[in-house]
């Protein structure tokens, strides 16, 4: 059984102070910790901006990749080894700009991985440009004069994209974000989390306070979250009152369950030293 | 009377089944103990064009195709007209009558055998399938067979195994009409033969340089694969998808390149062998993906079969323009491997050994081929599939004991590192795309950067160390050493060429060829030694700038001769080489 202490790493954080993304670094500590799972089974993946750097502070196996391909590495490792507890960390401008299609699919093939996006609606490693959550008429760097594009809605896309498990957490409340993700970790499928992370440093509109006045729990007020359509129009609730919480849940064959074939080995315990080709070559006779 | 050395080409529009029925003739040919080269020709449309495939015979060892034509098989009119000049004097065309109304005064040629079949009304009225003109190509197998004397059965044989059993019986009975039509209507005045040989049963196998890609990722244990469709690679991606489940692994096609080399990266990050094919857009897309493989030091094989560019160029054909690209492609320095197949035998063997280098040195290993070579089918003796051991380098199997914490990059005098997986007991394996120290974590510390970029780049100084060693095959030389010209090559020239040497040692011409088959790391000394007799150097390349002159250039201060370079998207012919390399040599 792991200790938070055990997933502590020697590396010195480097995010700023009061960071969202610390409320999602105790709340996916507390979550592994409170699910008793081992070091060696837990795989960490994570993209680029301030999110990824949550490699270096989580002591499990890790896999700090490259700009928005998240879950095509998280992808490769699931289907390789089910036996691993697959774990993408994604920011908005990593998934839902760089990596945007490589989240649909992911949701149409229900790979049994979780996403937990860090959702700040802005891009805070390269000092503060726009992403595709920002807010229209949001001035950054690279819209001075206001965003002038509407942005995306996530949640939505993950719905009609065929998600197994919808959510969406605050970093300002790690507690009830901590139960999402054991929720998740629990559930077989890709199960995806939006969390709202603010930037203290470049995101002056969408700050704690602005999302602590808006946020309900979805679990508190009587959501129905086995019927996509009432989920679907959650997903647009945007505005005095955005609601967190489980979205939408369902139980489907995940890609791997699809390959009968495997029986559920990994195939990194597959023999490769005598691999017998001698049908495949007698039928090119 | 011409016996066993025959080409013929069969040519109609795309959709009508050309090479499918080229290959089944080639097949029939190849059980009767015949050599077998067939290369097909097509555009990048599915219905309407013009596609082509041509097959030689032989009961001789054979490289590539000829570059003449014996017998034309013409499905439609456009076939006749635009190929009729490649045929040898007393070459024949086997035509449908009522398609075309071919004569000496329409041909301009006087010294043609013509074999007016009526093709489509056989089909139409004989096998009563006139939904199926597919048929029309079995039929003129069936007549090809009665122009050339040759086995019908084997032909039968074929098809029965090919097809379900009603639509092996219609080819049947589609073949045998026209084998009977011709026997009943034509002289048997053709002067091509093909007779059964004494190799006859022999066991050898018909594939394409895909389908040899795959069978040695199959056998080097390949578990994973994630490939995009595109020319000239989704044959591999056909030949892994179809066998996903008989060969117990993963393979699928994934949302575009980037994710194909990602998921690739994934796989063999938790410890499988895995591979990715595409072509030099794809390959575009993969490059950052590469690069983040050589900062991981995760093993992946990427297969590239390259077409003309730039840009989307030629879709289906063939080129050797991208030499330079995947020797470079990424940012930053890290160490790499290309190898480039010259034939179906290589691309298998080299297949098996890029997974070796791969997680033996942990890192990416490109295979650079291109259409010729990969869409290609030859007739081959099968694989001796012992010849090259599973070798898996410094991977672990057991769990970790040491003491002290596992560091996935280990600074090491090889510069390789234990490989721990995640799921290795009482290892954390932490890779890391940012630059990293030994654990894995990311450090910008100006000592840790430059220990850690030797430490990856001294994997390439050992894998040299044991390429010398164990003497790799990482130059090929052919012919003897005496010789007034030395040709310099890599990748799928070699049949031409080969053909090439033959026809001048026919006229008493010596030339020996340099095959360089390791492109990265460059086998330098290997090379610089081969070309130390050289009385002249020519550099026979299917690009426009020779890039491997330029990287001879860069590795051995050396200038070649000559060059002769071919960038139309068609391969050398054998005996247009030989007549480049006789003027060359006149020079």
């Amino acid at each position: 059984m792991i200790t938070l202490a055990d997933l502590n790493t020697p590396h010195k954080i480097t995010w700023c102070p009061g960071c969202g993304n610390f409320g999602i670094l105790s709340a996916v500590k507390g979550a592994l910790v409170e699910l008793g799972l081992e070091r060696e089974q837990i795989v960490v993946v994570s993209g680029i901006g301030c999110h990824g750097k949550i490699s270096d502070y989580v002591n499990v196996n890790t896999f700090h990749g490259i700009h928005g391909r998240v879950l095509p590495i998280a992808t490769g490792i699931k289907l390789a080894n089910p036996d691993l507890t697959v774990v993408g960390f994604s920011g908005d401008a990593d998934c839902y700009d760089e990596g945007w299609d490589h989240f649909c699919h992911a949701l149409r093939r229900n790979i049994d991985v979780t996403l937990i996006v860090h959702n700040n609606m802005i891009l805070g490693l390269t000092t503060g440009q726009t992403t595709a959550t920002s807010q229209t008429g949001f001035k950054t760097k690279s819209t001075p004069f206001g965003s002038i594009s509407a942005p995306l809605n996530p949640i939505a896309h993950a719905l009609i994209s065929n998600g197994t498990f919808v959510a969406r957490g605050f970093a300002g409340d790690p507690k009830h974000l901590q139960n999402l993700i054991m929720e998740a970790l629990k559930h077989r499928g890709f199960n995806y989390i939006d969390v709202f992370q603010p930037c203290v440093t470049f995101n002056y509109l969408n700050t704690y306070e602005w999302f602590r006045q808006r946020v309900y729990k979805l679990e508190e007020s009587g959501h129905d979250f086995t019927d996509r359509q009432k989920a679907l129009e959650k997903s647009f609730e945007w505005g005095d009152r955005i609601p967190i919480g489980i979205f939408y849940k369902e139980e489907r064959p995940t890609y791997r369950d699809n390959l009968p074939h495997l029986k559920g080995m990994p195939l990194t315990r597959m023999p490769i030293q005598d691999v017998d080709i001698t049908p495949l070559i007698d039928s090119l006779r | 009377m011409k016996v066993n050395d025959f080409s013929f080409l069969i040519g109609g529009e795309a959709g009508a089944g050309i090479s499918r029925s080229g290959s089944l003739f080639a097949k029939a040919c190849m059980r009767s103990g015949l050599h077998i080269f067939g290369t097909n020709d097509y555009q990048s449309l599915i219905r309407g064009g013009h596609n082509f495939y041509v097959v030689r015979i032989s009961d001789q060892d054979i490289y590539s195709q000829a570059d003449r034509v014996d017998l034309l098989i013409a499905l439609n009119a456009e076939t006749a007209l635009l190929h009729k000049d490649e045929l040898v004097s007393g070459g024949g065309i086997i035509y449908d009558k009522d398609d075309v109304a071919l004569s000496p005064e329409v041909l301009g040629r006087q010294d043609l055998k013509l074999y007016p079949v009526p093709m489509k009304k056989i089909v139409v009225d004989e096998l009563k399938e006139p939904h199926n003109l597919i048929m029309k190509n079995t039929v003129a197998l069936g007549t090809t067979i009665a122009t050339t004397d040759f086995d019908l059965a084997m032909l039968e044989e074929i098809l029965k195994e090919t097809f379900k059993p009603e639509v092996a019986e219609s080819n049947v009975r589609a073949a045998r009409l026209g084998y009977d039509y011709a026997k009943q209507n034509f002289q048997s005045d053709f002067e091509y033969r093909l007779v059964k040989t004494e190799d006859a049963g022999k066991r050898r196998i018909f594939l394409s340089g895909n389908e040899a890609v795959g069978l040695g990722a199959v056998k080097a244990g390949c578990k994973f694969f994630a490939g995009y469709p595109m020319t000239p690679t989704t044959g591999l991606l056909h030949f892994m998808t179809a066998n996903e489940r008989n060969c117990n692994m993963i393979a699928m096609q994934p949302e575009g390149e980037i994710a194909a080399i990602n998921m690739v990266a994934g796989a063999s990050f938790a410890g499988a062998r895995a591979l990715t094919a595409t072509s030099g857009g794809g390959f575009c897309l993969m490059s950052e993906g590469l690069g983040m493989a050589g900062m991981t030091e995760t093993p992946v094989v990427i297969m590239v079969g390259q077409r003309p560019g730039p840009s989307t160029g030629l879709p289906t054909y063939s080129a050797q323009g991208d030499l330079r690209f995947v020797v470079h492609a990424s940012q930053g320095e890290f160490p790499r491997v290309v190898i480039a197949p010259g034939d179906i035998e290589e691309c298998f063997y080299e297949t098996i050994r890029a997974f070796n280098w791969a997680e033996k040195y942990q890192l990416p290993v490109i295979l650079l081929t291109d259409k010729y070579v990969v869409e290609s089918e030859m007739s081959v003796e099968p694989f001796n599939v012992n010849r090259v051991k599973i070798e898996r380098g410094s991977m672990m199997t057991g769990p970790y004991k040491a003491e002290q914490e596992y560091g996935r990059y280990e600074n090491t005098e090889t510069g390789v590192s234990p490989r721990a997986s995640p799921s290795t007991e009482g290892a954390i394996v932490h890779a890391n795309s940012d630059e990293h120290d030994e654990h894995g974590y990311t450090s910008e510390d100006p000592n840790v950067t430059t220990m850690m970029m030797d430490k990856r780049m001294r994997k390439l100084s050992t894998l040299i160390k044991e390429f010398e060693e164990r003497n790799v095959e990482t130059i090929k030389f052919y012919g003897s050493e005496e010789a007034q010209a030395t040709i310099i090559a890599w990748g799928s020239t070699k049949g031409p060429i080969r053909e090439a040497i033959k026809l001048l040692g026919q006229e008493g011409i010596a030339v020996n060829y340099l095959q360089i088959l390791y492109l990265h790391p460059f086998p330098k000394s290997k090379v610089e030694k081969a070309l130390e007799k050289a009385e002249k150097t020519i550099v026979v390349e299917n690009n426009k700038t020779s890039q491997l002159a330029s990287l001879i250039r860069d590795h051995c201060l050396r200038r070649v001769d000559h060059k002769i370079l071919k960038y139309d998207g068609r391969p050398f012919n054998p005996s247009y080489l030989a007549e480049k390399i006789k003027e060359v040599l006149n020079e």
